[in-house]
Order: C-alpha cells, then sequence, then structure tokens
C-alpha cells in the first residue's frame, strides 16, 4: 500500500487534533459547570471522522449522528457558529434551534445530524440520488455506530443504495457500544461489514486507530462511490472511550477493556508516525496550540452571543412562518 | 371542455410538474412503466417520457423511499414519494415525522424539505383493517407539514401542482373510491392554493365541514335538506392542516351551527379540533354545540355489510344537522 502523502497526513492530524481539542474543551467547559447541555463524547473515535473527512472534497455531502462533532468539525464547519449552536444561541448554525444533536450547516455540507439511531442512512440514499440524478459527481457519506446497523432503515437504505448504485459511502464507526449495551450482546455476527455482501455490495472492514489503515480505506471508497460502483459499506474499529454522553453511567464498561482499548489509543499513534514522517514536536504542537486558540475565541465568542429571540418558537415551522 | 378522471388529473399534474422541473422526480413502489406505472396508474405514461432515474420504482421499503425522498429535496430536487396505501406510513413515520417535518426548524430554516408525499386509502372496497385507514390526524398533529385532500378531480388537478410547488412537506390524501369522479378539465397550470378551502354549497342553516370523499355524502344531504327547508352550507377543507380557519369561522359566523364530518374515526380526530376551535371563537354566534360525525372506533371490518355500517352514515348525517337546527 502506497503511503500517505505528507501534505495529507498533516492534513488529517490537523482534523484528527480539531476534533479532539474540541471534546476536551466541551468536557472540561462540562466540568466546569459553564455549560449543561447533552453531550456525546467523541474520544476514541477521532482519527476515523478526521480520515472520512480528509477523503471527501469540500462540496461533498455529509450526515451524520448526535455524536457527530468529529464529522462536523473534520470536516471544517465554522466553529463560532458550531460553538453558538451547541450552547443554544443565536449566533449558531440553526439560531440555537437545533442544538448538540441537530448541527446544519449545508454550506459545508454537513445537512443532517439526526438524533435517531440509524435514521441518517435512507436520507444519505436521497442525497446521493439526486447526485445521481443532477450528475454533480458529489459523493455522500453517512456516519453512524455498530448500534445503529440493527434498526430496519440500515436494511432498507443498504438494498436500496445497491440496487440504484448510489454514490454513497456507509462509514460504521464500531465503536463497541449501542448506547449501554456492548456489541457481543446486540449482535451475534463477529462483524458488521460482513453484511454487505448479503446486498450485493463492497464491504471493508479496517482497524480505525491506525491512520495508514483507515485513510487508505476511506480514499478507496470514496474513489468506488464517486467512479459510479456504487456504494460501499466501511466498518471502521474503534473504541468509545466515555460513556453514552457526558455524566453517563459507564460502570458497565469492564475497566480491563478500557485499559486494553487504551492501548490502541489512535491519538498517540498517529503522533508517532507523524515523528516517523519527520514532522518535529514543535510543529505538531504549534498545530495544536493554534487549535486551541481557535476554540478559546469561538467559545467565548458563543459564550458572550445572545440568546435566540423567544419568538423564534413560531418561525420556520412552514415556509409562512420563515 | 373535456373531463377529466381524478386518476387522470392527478398524472396530468404530475406531468406538466416534470416537464416544467428537471428537480420533480417520482419514486415508490410498483410506479414505473415495467410494474404498469402504480397500481392506481397515477404513473403510468411517465416512465417513457421521463426516464427510470425520474420514475423510480422502489424495493417495498416505506423508510427508505421517505429517507431517499427527504435527501433529495435537502439537495435541492423536488421529490414526489409514493407510500402505496396510507396504512403504510406507520412504517416510515420516523422519516416523515422526525425529519421530513422537523429539518425546516431544527436547522433554523436553512434545510427546506419540499417533498410530496402520494398516498391512497378509503373505506368501502374491502381492503380490511390495514389498507383503508384515513390517518391525516396522525399528521395534522405534526408541525411542519401541510395535510391535503381532494374531493374532485379539478381540485386534485390544482392541489397537486400546489403541493409540487410547495417549499414544505405535503401530505396528499388520495381515497380510492374518488379517482373515477371526473370534472371539466381545468387546463395546464392550474392551482388551487393550498391552506385555501371551498365553499361547495352555500347554505344559512347550518355549516358541514368534512373533506375528501365525505363531502360527496355532505352535498347529497345538503340537497335533499333543501327539499324539507333546511339549508346546509358545506366546506370542502381542501388543505386538511394547517386549514382555512378563517372561511369555517365566516361560515360559523353566519350559520351559527357547525358539524364536522370525517371518515376517518371520531375520537380526536380533526373533527374535535375544529370543533374545539369553533366553540372558542365563534362561542358568540352559536345556537348550539358543535357536533361530530366519523367512522366507528374500531378496524374497518372485512364483510361488506360490516364496512358499509362503520363508514359515517347518511342517515346519521340528516339525523344530526336535524337535531342541529331543531327539527329532529
Amino acid at each position: 500500500m502506497a503511503e500517505i502523502e505528507r501534505d495529507k497526513l498533516l492534513d488529517i492530524y490537523t482534523r484528527t487534533m480539531k476534533v479532539n481539542r474540541t471534546d476536551e474543551k466541551f468536557r472540561e467547559l462540562l466540568m466546569q459547570g459553564k455549560v449543561a447541555v447533552m453531550y456525546y463524547c467523541v474520544r476514541g473515535q477521532e482519527l476515523v471522522s478526521a480520515a472520512a473527512m480528509a477523503a471527501l472534497e469540500k462540496d461533498d455531502y455529509v450526515v451524520c449522528t448526535y455524536r457527530g462533532q468529529g464529522e462536523q468539525t473534520a470536516k471544517g464547519i465554522p466553529i463560532e457558529k458550531w460553538w453558538g449552536e451547541c450552547l443554544g444561541k443565536a449566533t449558531g448554525t440553526c439560531k440555537g434551534k437545533g442544538g448538540t444533536m441537530h448541527i446544519t450547516d449545508p454550506d459545508t455540507g454537513i445537512m443532517v445530524t439526526t438524533g435517531v439511531v440509524g435514521s441518517g442512512l435512507p436520507i444519505a440514499n436521497g442525497l446521493a440520488m439526486a447526485s445521481q440524478n443532477n450528475g454533480d459527481g458529489r459523493v455522500t457519506l453517512v456516519s453512524f455506530g455498530d448500534g445503529a446497523a440493527n434498526i430496519g432503515g440500515f436494511h432498507e437504505a443498504m438494498n436500496m443504495a445497491q440496487l440504484y448504485k448510489l454514490p454513497v459511502i456507509f462509514l460504521c464507526q464500531n465503536n463497541r457500544y449501542g448506547e449501554h449495551t456492548a456489541y457481543a450482546d446486540h449482535t451475534d455476527s463477529p462483524d458488521i461489514s460482513s453484511r454487505a455482501a448479503g446486498y450485493g455490495m463492497k464491504g471493508i472492514k479496517v482497524d480505525g486507530n491506525d491512520v495508514n489503515q483507515i485513510y487508505p480505506a476511506m480514499e478507496e471508497a470514496v474513489v468506488h462511490a464517486r467512479s459510479g460502483k456504487g456504494p460501499v459499506l466501511v466498518e471502521a474499529m474503534c473504541y468509545r472511550m466515555m460513556g453514552h454522553f457526558f455524566g453517563s453511567d459507564f460502570s458497565y464498561m469492564p475497566p480491563e477493556h478500557l485499559e486494553e482499548m487504551q492501548r490502541e489509543d489512535p491519538l498517540p499513534k498517529l503522533r508517532a508516525v507523524m515523528l516517523e514522517r519527520q514532522f518535529t514536536e514543535e510543529e505538531l504542537d504549534k498545530i495544536v496550540a493554534d487549535i486551541d486558540a481557535e476554540i478559546d475565541a469561538a467559545v467565548q465568542h458563543a459564550l458572550d452571543a445572545p440568546l435566540p429571540d423567544t419568538d423564534e418558537i413560531y418561525k420556520d415551522v412552514l415556509e409562512e412562518t420563515a | 371542455m373535456a373531463e377529466i378522471t381524478m386518476t387522470q388529473a392527478l398524472n396530468l399534474a404530475i406531468d406538466e410538474a416534470m416537464a416544467e422541473d428537471d428537480g420533480v422526480f417520482c419514486l415508490g413502489e410498483d410506479v414505473a412503466a415495467k410494474q404498469g406505472g402504480g397500481v392506481f396508474k397515477i404513473t403510468s405514461g411517465l416512465t417513457e417520457k421521463y426516464g427510470e432515474n425520474r420514475i423510480r420504482a422502489t424495493p417495498i421499503s416505506e423508510t427508505a423511499i421517505i429517507g431517499a425522498a427527504v435527501g433529495a429535496a435537502l439537495a435541492g430536487q423536488r421529490p414526489i414519494a409514493e407510500i402505496m396505501l396510507m396504512n403504510f406510513v406507520g412504517v416510515c413515520m420516523d422519516q416523515i415525522v422526525n425529519h421530513a417535518a422537523k429539518l425546516r426548524f431544527m436547522s433554523g430554516g436553512q434545510t427546506p424539505c419540499p417533498i410530496v408525499i402520494r398516498t391512497t386509502t378509503g373505506v368501502g372496497v374491502g381492503f380490511g383493517g390495514q389498507h383503508s385507514d384515513m390517518l391525516e390526524a396522525w399528521f395534522a398533529h405534526v408541525a411542519g407539514m401541510h395535510v391535503v385532500t381532494p374531493s374532485n378531480a379539478a381540485d386534485a388537478r390544482g392541489l397537486m401542482r400546489s403541493a409540487i410547488d410547495a417549499n414544505d412537506p405535503v401530505v396528499f390524501i388520495e381515497n380510492i373510491l374518488c379517482y373515477g369522479l371526473t370534472s371539466e378539465d381545468p387546463g395546464p397550470g392550474y392551482r388551487v392554493p393550498l391552506g385555501k378551502a371551498a365553499v361547495a354549497k352555500e347554505g344559512t342553516d347550518i355549516s358541514l365541514i368534512t373533506y375528501g370523499r365525505t363531502v360527496l355524502d355532505a352535498l347529497e344531504v345538503a340537497g335533499e335538506l333543501e327539499k324539507e327547508g333546511i339549508s346546509v352550507e358545506v366546506i370542502d377543507l381542501r388543505t386538511i392542516a394547517p386549514y382555512d380557519e378563517a372561511t369555517v369561522l365566516a361560515s360559523v359566523n353566519k350559520t351559527g351551527r357547525a358539524l364536522t364530518l370525517h371518515e376517518a374515526v371520531r375520537p380526536f380526530g380533526t373533527g374535535a379540533e375544529i370543533a374545539a376551535n369553533i366553540q372558542e371563537k365563534c362561542w358568540d354566534k352559536l345556537k348550539g354545540p358543535v357536533r361530530r360525525i366519523g367512522g366507528t372506533f374500531s378496524a374497518v371490518p372485512f364483510a361488506t355489510h360490516l364496512e358499509q355500517a362503520w363508514i359515517p352514515q347518511k342517515s346519521d348525517i340528516v339525523n344530526q344537522i336535524k337535531v342541529s337546527v331543531g327539527k329532529a
């Protein structure tokens, strides 16, 4: 397998750290009591999101879930608006009416963030169908977890996508938990990716903690979908290192398993790859410092931003109420 | 001018919208030429004109159908999704209610969802408990969508064009028993605005508020009662939600009496909402309670005589009107 180009590697690193620093900052604000909102941590899954977004073009479509911070920030959503939305402010992407579970920013291709497990897959098909109808060359990537593989919409969407050869990438981030239920307690088959064969679809199972595995896999999937050959199901193995949402009980996650998975933590592994590829500690630290500064400014902007007007509850219901 | 059936009216409306806008396309089970142009032939002849990408025959996958319509709408297209029979919306309510209806609001207005969900239903053809229900109240209870049903062929043509034009989801209910109804063809480009009721017959003694197939019953009863000196005003809502409150209230303020009528079951039906609204807003003009007629509160039965007994009876409409006007 060809080595990832240096520029691309740097791009993936930057996106990964954006996701990670955003996640760290969010948890810090929650711990300090500065914000009190629902937040679904992405610790442990940063690289999967970053590699997937780095494999897309700017105008490709993305559909994600409530645990979508990784896709959103790695795709390049303007972070002032992102933080504004997460804090329920008028300056948010959705004027504070969507919130952490419904971030939408069509300008960066973040078309839907759904709060319903598995509901993004059928919608991704529709975005891809529009691209197929009008020949705009876009692909659509939909991200979801292993839990979503067991809802009916997954099956319906996979079959339809393959039938029409839609340009969709189904990215299953197998983080080993569907809400509070461990993978082995909700699914008896060893993997999700093997289901692709049942639809006649291309399936890929890949280590989501190793940039040299996950990025080429995502690139391959995107090339396949964009070339008109049809959809791809990518199962990226990763690990959700926190509970289902911030503050929720995660005593059900065996500590020895967590320790084992921490040895697979994608962040130190990525850092090692970067150093191996002759990036310096200083360069990498500078990237993180710049991201932190940008996040701090965005958070402050969001904290200082006005709340939405109360009459927003009547607006955007129908076009007539816009 | 030529007469057209409701089936032809719907087909013509879809055809001309597809001819005018490349972004309009149909998807649903059996809708393409290979499958015969839909079980009720509404999309007949359109595959030949517009190709299989724009008349997409789908697997039996209601969630995938509506999900695809939602996604395509977000990308700027105007899908017309067919859910063959209205009871099957139970399979895809998440896509309709949590997504199609809410995406405009939840995105702060960034992602409107202009889809038409065409669906067929109706009591009286022996389809039994899972192929006959009128479920409009389910959707009328959700903010962010229009619910429409035509009672005649001309309105079908005009309402379908307006539904396709609309920048929000529209649930478009077609009654199986109405497909063969004929009207004078209102011609190309004809539109009936959403949210606008029709006064199907003027009257002075009572307002009979209804929509869809039961408009026919209402007009028949109104004609008979006219001979007995009772003047019934029949309001055809055409758009069930959000409904034309101004026309309804003006009528009730004039007549002082109201009766709601729908094929859907009575408890928690749209008639209850309309009745409550009338009592709040026309209280000082009302000469008596607002009454409601709806289908029997059970599953639609199969045997013909049971099914006929289940449907709102014309005799009951007559009786309720006579009680209301004090001529019982």
